[in-house]
């Protein structure tokens, strides 16, 4: 049983960058009946989002808000000891993106460098990375850049994902500081699940072959998609969720010893209005105390939890700030973390 | 648990199809409304009113109201 504890270090600013380029759900019509979109679009409460296009990386998502974060803060980059780039859409399948990032950013030949292949629950992953090893004491600063173009992962044609998906990119600078108060982590895995939501082809199991690109009818609804873009059977991640998250949610309540009063935010990871309503009513939780961008930037995979934080709480967070961050998806994979922050410095969100 | 409540809480799931349209011998797969969104929220009713999480194939093997009301039965 993972739970993690942590105290005297911190999140001390975040940024965030989302394509220029909004989608308006309502008039995504190419492939379905504006009837069918509508009632789709309603159900899942996302109505627009942001597409990247045809040039445009989850790095460079990352890069433009980690130089805005720079910017903002007057970030020495020579002290960056740490890069984490989260991801599942990089730029190759290698080298890793995030060392590509350490010189297109000017850090140091010294600066440690990897990537995190993992989806939605991801952000709180990171930062347990980080945070861990920050403590051994050798690192100054640590950034944490996580995007994605989930845009360019589904299908259009496949009605159980073609409304849900966006793209975005965040920076969060990581500190050590007594000002820092304890933060939780609970993290989990179910492996057994690996089918719900998944891209069979174009990895070393199903490489890339004029087979996985094939555009093929996988229902019985017609949708249509081919072994290289994703698939997800949404009723029973939607099972999955209410079987496990607010278990898990109360459960680091009674570990952490963090009352659900303390809690200034909850912010849960952005799948769709329809989930996140049934969650928030299951747990009895104060809507003003659950910011949401699902309605203007649809499921950003793992960027979606501190997006959220960047584009909802910028002027909230003054002083000492207790947040529980709550996120599940692709594995199955979820986290649940009270995170301490204080005096965070939140950049506006830059449009590439 | 009534199946009479069952049905009503699974007839208050739908926006356009009349209650009246459901019963426990309904196919409720060939009601033109049925949909997977509906799905969605027949799982989320049966969490709330009846403590029992069910899956997507639960829904898939289930051809009526009265066996998918068993299965709940079954799983409590």
């Amino acid at each position: 049983m993972a739970f993690l504890s942590f105290s005297g270090v911190g999140i001390t600013a975040m940024s965030a960058a989302i394509p220029h380029k909004v989608i308006n759900n309502y008039e995504y019509t190419d492939f379905f009946s504006k009837e069918e979109v509508k009632q789709v679009v309603d159900k899942v409460g996302i109505f627009e989002r942001r597409f990247a296009n045809v040039d445009t990386c989850s790095s460079d998502l990352c890069f433009a808000a980690a130089e805005q974060l720079f910017k903002d803060n007057n970030v020495d980059r020579s002290e960056i000891d740490l890069l984490i780039f989260i991801s599942q859409t990089p730029d190759y399948r290698m080298p890793a993106t995030s060392i590509l990032l350490q010189d297109r950013l000017g850090l140091e030949k010294t600066c440690i460098a990897f990537d995190i292949n993992l989806g939605c629950a991801a952000f709180a992953y990171g930062l347990t990375v980080a945070y861990s090893m920050m403590q051994s004491g050798g690192i100054r600063k640590a950034l944490i850049l996580d995007g994605e173009t989930r845009s360019k992962v589904y299908s259009p044609k496949d009605r159980r994902t073609a409304f849900l998906f966006g793209d975005g990119g965040i920076a969060a600078l990581i500190e050590k500081d007594e000002k820092f108060g304890n933060s939780f982590f609970s993290i989990h895995s179910d492996g057994s699940l690996g089918d719900l939501i998944k891209i069979e082809g174009g990895g070393y199991r199903h490489p890339s072959s004029s087979e996985t690109i094939k555009e093929k009818v996988v229902d019985e609804y017609g949708n249509i998609r081919s072994d290289e873009q994703g698939s997800m059977n949404g009723s029973d991640v939607f099972s999955f969720v209410l079987a496990n998250i607010p278990k898990d949610i109360k459960r680091t309540f009674e570990q952490s010893c963090v009352e659900k009063d303390n809690i200034d935010f909850f912010v849960f990871h952005q799948a769709n209005d329809f989930m996140n309503k049934y969650i928030i009513k299951k747990l009895k939780l104060p809507n003003e105390k659950v910011p949401s961008t699902i309605a203007k930037y649809g499921n950003t995979s793992s960027v979606s939890v501190p997006l959220t934080i960047v584009s909802e709480l910028g002027d909230k967070m003054h002083g000492t700030k207790t947040l529980l961050l709550s996120a599940f998806g692709v594995g199955m994979s979820w986290s649940t973390a009270i995170v301490s922050f204080v005096d965070c410095q939140i950049s506006n969100i830059v449009e590439v | 648990m009534k199946i009479e409540e069952f049905i009503e809480n699974f007839a208050d799931q739908f926006d356009e199809t009349d209650a009246s349209e459901i019963n426990a011998s309904t196919n409720f797969r060939d009601l033109e409304e049925w949909s997977s969104l509906i799905a969605l929220s027949i799982i989320a009713m049966v969490d709330e009113e009846y403590d029992v999480t069910l899956k997507g194939d639960d829904i898939k093997d289930a051809n009526t109201v009265e066996d998918l009301f068993n299965t709940i039965v079954s799983k409590k």
